[in-house]
C-alpha cells in the first residue's frame, strides 16, 4: 500500500495518530475498498469537514467517532454521493469515483441506512425494504414474492411484524430496524450504518449485532457511528475519530481504552458523570407526603396501555424502565394528552382535569419532550431560536410576542448550557447535525419551566459529553423543585438520574420502587424474569406496538 | 425478552368468523370506499326519486359523457400523487382539439393528427416536469404558464371554432360497442376504461408507480433510497400532459369541433374529481379508481339536474363545492387518527 499517509493529527496536544495500522487484526491485509483522502467540504463558507480521509478495509466493522457535529454524517454523505466534496479523493475498489446521487453508490455496492430514518411512512413495510429492487413477474411487481423476501430479512433481525402493513403505524425503533433490513438485505460490499441503535433495546442490538458480524465474516466493510461506547467496543475492529470537521486519528480497537477513546472525541477528560452519580445517590429529599404535582388514577387507552397509576412529587425524578412496546412511549404521551385516554383520572395538584390535547396539558405547566423528534418535533425550515422559543411562545398566546431581548438571552443561555453547536441561534435547523437537534427540542420545553417534565428519550443520538450535560441539568432542575418523568432505553441513564423506578411490561406497570441501589441487572430481571404472558394479554397484532 | 420487543403474531388463530367481525378495511382505502357509498347513494337517491334514473343506460352514459374527463382525472392521480398539481390540462385539451381540427381540415391523415396530438400534449407535459423538477419551481406556477402557453398556442392556430369533417373520425363518434344484455356503449367510453385500468396497473406494479407513491410519502427519502426521482417526477408530467391530450382527442370527438374556448377550467373539474376520490392533495395517498369515482360522482349530480328540469345547473357547481369541502374535511379527520 503506498497511499498509507493520513493527514497529519490536528488539536492541541494529541498525539500523532498510529500509521501503520494493519487492516484487521489476524487477517490477511487486504486492499482497502474504499478509500477517502482529503476530504473537504464547506456549507456556506463554514467548513464541515476539512482535510479528513477514511479507510475501509473489506471485513471489518470501522467505527466512525466524534461528537455532536463532528462532522461524521457529512463524511458518510460525501461518500454516498449526497453531497459533492469541495476537494479530496474516493477510490471504491481501486477506482476513483464522484458519485452524484445516492442511488450512484448504491449501485456500486455501497448500502447506507441514515442517521434520520429516511423511509416513505405512506408505503408498506416490504415496498420500503425492497423499494427500487422489488421482484418482479410478467413485468410487474410480484408483491407476494416482495412480502415473502422482506419477510426473511425481518426475521433475519428478529423483527416478527407484517411486511405488508403500513410503516408509518410501527414506533420510531421499527421503522429504524426496517431501515436497516432495508440496507442489508442487498450484498453490499459497504454498510454504512449511522446511528443505527439510537432507539434500539439491548435486544435488538444484540441481533443487529449477529447479523452485523456476518456480514462481516463473508467480506463486508461495515462503518458503524455510534455514541454508545460499550458498543463500540463490543462490534468494531477500527476507528476513526473525528473533532470539529477534522481527523483526530485512526486506531485499532483492541489497543485503545474508552478513555483513551473519550479524550480523543472531547479533546478533554470526562468528569462529570461520576461527580453526579454520587450527588443522586446521596440525596432523596423528595416529601411524598405532599400532594402529588400529577397522579393519574387507572390511566389507559386500548391496545396501548392497560390501567396505570402513577404519581409525581415535587422535586422528584421518576424514571420509566421497559423494552420496546412495553408501553413507556405510551405512557408519556397520555401523561401529556398527545394521545386521549380511555379511562382513568388526571390529578394536577390535586384537581381533577381532562387533558383532550396537548395544550391542555401546557397550560396546566406540563411539558413533553417526544421520542420521535422528526416527525413531532424538530421543524426544519425554523431557525435554532424559533424551534427553541416555540412551546414558549405557544403557552403565551401568540398575541403576546416575547419581547427581543428576553428571546435572546433565553436562547443563548441555553445555547450555551446545552452546549449547541454552531452556536448560532439563526442556523437552520435543518443543517444542524442530528445531535444538536435533539439539543434544541429538548431546551424548547426546558425554556417553559414547566412544573413536570415529560421526557422520551431525550439523549437519543447525544454524545457522551453532552449526555452527561443533559443530565446534570436534569438533575439541577428537579433538585430546583421541577418534578420529571424520564423515560430511556439506556438503563444506566435511567437509574443514574432518578429517585424512583417504574417498570413497564406488557403494557403496564409491573413495578414501582424507590431508586436505592437498583442495579441495571436488577431492572433487567424484572423486566425479562417472569414468566410469559398468556395470550389474553397480548396486544393483538392489528394494534402495533408503540415504542 | 424479546416476547415484548415485536407484536406477536400467529399465535392461535382466531376463527374465521372472530376475524369476519374484526374486519376492518385498510385505511388507506377508506376515502375510496366513502366515495364509493356517495356515489351509490346518489344513484340509488336518483332512482327513487325520478323514474328511469337507476337504469344501465344512464349508468353507460354517465361513461360516455364524462370519458374525456376520466381520461384527465387519471393524468391528474400520477402528479397530485407525487405532492405536485397540473393546472394546464384544460388548455392542453383544447389545444389538441385545435391542433385534429386544423390538420384534418389540412388533409393530415387521422393517424398522423392523433399523433401529432399525442405528441404535443407530451412534450409540453415533459417540458413542464423538466422546469419543475431541475429550476425547483412551484408545480402550481409552473403549470400555470403552461396554462396560458397552450391556451395562446390556441388561439395562434385560429381564433374561431373549426369543425371536424374527417370520416375516420365522424365514424368513431358514431359508432357504438355491443354489450351483452343488448346494451350498448361507445369506444370512446372504453379508451377511458382502458386508460384507467393501465394507469393502476402501473400505479401498482411497475417501480415507477411505486416510486410515484414514495415521492408523494417524502421526496427526501425517497432520493436517499436512492430511487430514480428525477425521472420519476418529470414523467409524471409527461404522463398528465399525454392524458390531456388524449382527453383532448375524446372531447373533440364529443363535440365533433377545435375551438380556442372548449375546456375552460376543466382542470379544475378534474382536481375535483381526484380529491373527491380520496387522493390527498399532499401526495402519496390515493388510488385511480377512486378518480374515477370522482368523476362518476360528478356526472351522477350533472344527471340528477337534467332529469329534475327544474333545478337549475348552478346546483352542479354548489352540490360540487359541498362535496368537495365535505370530502377534505372527512380525509383530514381520517389522516389525524393515524400516527
Ligand atoms: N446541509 C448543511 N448545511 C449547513 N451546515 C451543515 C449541513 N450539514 C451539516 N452541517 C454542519 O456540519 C457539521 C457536521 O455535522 P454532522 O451532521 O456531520 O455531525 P455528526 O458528527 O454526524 O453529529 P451527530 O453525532 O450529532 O449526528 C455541523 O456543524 C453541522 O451544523
Ligand atoms: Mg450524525
Amino acid at each position: 500500500m503506498s497511499q498509507t499517509q493520513t493527514p497529519a493529527a490536528v488539536g492541541s496536544g494529541t498525539p500523532a495518530p498510529a500509521r501503520e495500522v494493519a487492516p484487521v487484526a489476524g487477517r490477511p491485509a487486504a486492499a482497502p475498498v474504499v478509500e477517502m483522502q482529503g476530504i473537504s467540504i464547506a456549507f456556506g463558507g463554514v467548513p464541515a469537514l476539512d482535510d479528513v480521509a477514511l479507510r475501509l478495509y473489506p471485513g471489518e466493522v470501522h467505527a466512525l467517532m466524534g461528537e455532536n457535529g463532528a462532522g461524521k454524517s457529512t463524511l458518510i454523505k460525501a461518500l454516498t454521493g449526497v453531497y459533492a466534496v469541495d476537494a479530496g479523493t474516493i477510490v471504491v475498489d481501486g477506482r476513483e469515483e464522484s458519485f452524484t446521487s445516492p442511488a450512484a453508490s448504491q449501485a456500486a455496492g455501497i448500502s447506507t441506512v441514515y442517521q434520520e430514518v429516511n423511509l416513505c411512512t405512506n408505503l408498506t413495510v416490504a415496498e420500503n425494504m425492497l423499494l427500487g429492487r422489488e421482484p418482479r413477474r410478467f413485468g410487474g411487481i410480484h408483491t407476494r414474492a416482495m412480502n415473502r423476501r422482506a419477510r426473511a430479512t425481518l426475521d433475519r433481525l428478529g423483527l416478527d411484524i407484517d411486511p405488508a402493513s403500513v410503516l408509518g403505524r410501527h414506533p420510531i425503533a421499527v421503522q429504524q430496524l426496517v431501515a436497516i433490513a432495508r440496507a442489508v438485505d442487498v450484498e453490499a460490499r459497504v454498510l454504512i450504518l449511522d446511528e443505527p441503535t439510537s432507539s434500539l433495546d439491548a435486544d435488538e442490538v444484540a441481533r443487529l449485532f449477529t447479523v452485523m458480524r456476518t456480514l462481516r465474516d463473508q467480506g463486508t466493510a461495515i462503518v458503524f457511528v455510534s455514541h454508545f461506547l460499550d458498543q463500540v467496543f463490543e462490534i468494531s475492529d477500527r476507528l476513526t475519530v473525528l473533532r470539529n470537521g477534522r481527523l483526530v486519528g485512526e486506531r485499532m480497537v483492541a489497543e485503545t481504552s474508552q478513555l483513551e477513546l473519550v479524550k480523543l472525541m472531547l479533546g478533554r477528560e470526562l468528569a462529570t458523570l461520576e461527580e453526579l452519580d454520587r450527588e443522586v445517590a446521596e440525596t432523596d429529599l423528595v416529601d411524598r407526603t405532599a400532594t402529588p404535582v400529577l397522579q393519574v388514577l387507572g390511566l389507559g387507552r386500548k391496545g396501548s396501555l392497560q390501567a396505570t397509576d402513577l404519581s409525581v412529587y415535587e422535586g422528584e425524578v421518576v424514571g420509566v424502565a421497559g423494552l420496546l412496546g412495553s408501553g413507556r412511549t405510551e405512557l408519556a404521551r397520555l401523561l401529556f394528552g398527545a394521545d386521549t385516554a380511555d379511562t382513568g383520572e388526571i390529578e394536577v395538584h390535586g384537581t381533577s382535569r381532562r387533558f383532550r390535547s396537548p395544550r391542555h396539558a401546557i397550560d396546566r405547566r406540563l411539558a413533553f419532550s417526544s421520542e420521535n423528534r422528526r416527525a413531532e418535533g424538530v421543524i426544519e425550515d425554523l431557525s435554532v431560536a424559533d424551534n427553541m422559543l416555540l412551546a414558549m411562545q405557544a403557552s403565551r398566546g401568540w398575541l403576546r410576542p416575547i419581547p427581543a431581548a428576553q428571546r435572546q438571552a433565553l436562547v443563548s443561555k441555553y445555547v450555551e448550557a446545552l452546549d449547541i453547536r454552531p452556536a448560532n441561534p439563526d442556523a437552520t435547523m435543518r443543517n444542524l447535525s442530528g445531535g444538536n437537534q435533539q439539543k434544541v427540542l429538548l431546551a424548547r420545553w426546558l425554556l417553559t419551566e414547566p412544573e413536570l417534565l415529560v421526557l422520551d428519550e431525550p439523549t437519543r443520538g447525544i454524545d457522551v459529553g453532552a449526555k452527561a450535560q443533559i443530565q446534570q441539568l436534569v438533575a439541577d432542575l428537579a433538585r430546583r423543585g421541577m418534578a420529571v418523568v424520564f423515560i430511556s432505553a439506556e438503563l444506566e441513564e435511567v437509574l443514574r438520574l432518578s429517585d424512583r423506578l417504574v417498570v413497564m411490561r406488557e403494557r403496564r406497570k409491573i413495578d414501582e420502587r424507590l431508586n436505592d441501589d437498583v442495579s441495571v441487572s436488577d431492572v433487567l430481571e424484572l423486566i425479562a424474569g417472569q414468566e410469559r404472558p398468556t395470550d389474553q394479554e397480548r396486544p393483538t397484532p392489528q394494534e402495533a406496538p408503540r415504542g | 425478552m424479546s416476547a415484548a420487543t415485536t407484536t406477536p403474531s400467529g399465535t392461535t388463530g382466531p376463527t374465521t368468523w372472530e376475524r369476519l367481525r374484526g374486519w376492518s378495511p385498510p385505511s388507506q382505502y377508506l376515502p375510496v370506499i366513502a366515495t364509493a357509498v356517495v356515489f351509490v347513494s346518489l344513484f340509488g337517491a336518483g332512482g327513487v326519486r325520478y323514474e328511469g334514473f337507476a337504469t344501465p343506460e344512464v349508468a353507460l352514459n354517465l361513461l360516455v359523457d364524462n370519458a374525456f374527463l376520466i381520461v384527465l382525472a387519471v393524468g391528474m392521480t400520477f402528479v397530485i400523487l407525487t405532492g405536485g398539481i397540473d393546472l394546464s390540462v384544460g388548455s392542453v385539451v383544447a389545444l389538441s382539439t385545435m391542433i385534429a381540427a386544423r390538420t384534418l381540415e389540412a388533409g393530415w391523415a387521422p393517424g398522423l393528427a392523433v399523433a401529432a396530438v399525442l405528441l404535443t400534449g407530451t412534450v409540453l407535459g415533459l417540458l413542464m416536469g423538466l422546469v419543475i423538477h431541475y429550476f425547483d419551481i412551484q408545480p402550481f406556477i409552473a403549470t400555470l404558464a403552461g396554462m396560458f402557453l397552450a391556451r395562446g398556442l390556441c388561439y395562434l392556430i385560429g381564433v374561431e371554432s373549426i369543425p371536424i369533417r374527417d370520416e375516420t373520425f365522424f365514424s368513431v363518434a358514431a359508432a357504438s360497442v355491443p354489450l351483452p344484455g343488448g346494451y350498448s356503449t361507445t369506444p370512446t367510453a372504453l379508451v377511458a376504461l382502458g386508460t384507467v385500468v393501465v394507469a393502476a396497473w402501473v400505479l401498482h406494479r411497475t417501480r415507477f408507480g411505486r416510486t410515484v407513491y414514495a415521492i408523494g410519502g417524502s421526496q427526501s427519502s425517497a432520493l436517499l433510497m436512492g430511487l430514480r426521482v428525477a425521472s420519476t417526477k418529470v414523467g409524471v408530467y409527461a404522463i398528465s400532459g399525454f392524458c390531456a391530450s388524449l382527453a383532448g382527442l375524446l372531447f373533440s370527438l364529443y363535440m365533433l369541433s377545435g375551438y380556442s374556448l372548449h375546456a375552460v377550467g376543466m382542470e379544475l373539474d378534474a382536481i375535483a374529481a381526484v380529491v373527491i376520490g380520496g387522493t390527498l392533495l399532499t401526495g402519496g395517498r390515493g388510488l385511480v379508481v377512486g378518480s374515477l369515482l370522482g368523476v362518476l360522482v360528478l356526472g351522477t349530480i350533472q344527471t340528477f339536474i337534467s332529469f329534475d328540469g327544474t333545478l337549475s345547473s348552478w346546483w352542479t357547481k354548489i352540490t360540487i363545492g359541498v362535496l368537495l369541502l365535505l370530502f377534505v374535511v372527512v380525509q383530514r379527520l381520517i389522516t389525524r387518527r393515524q400516527p
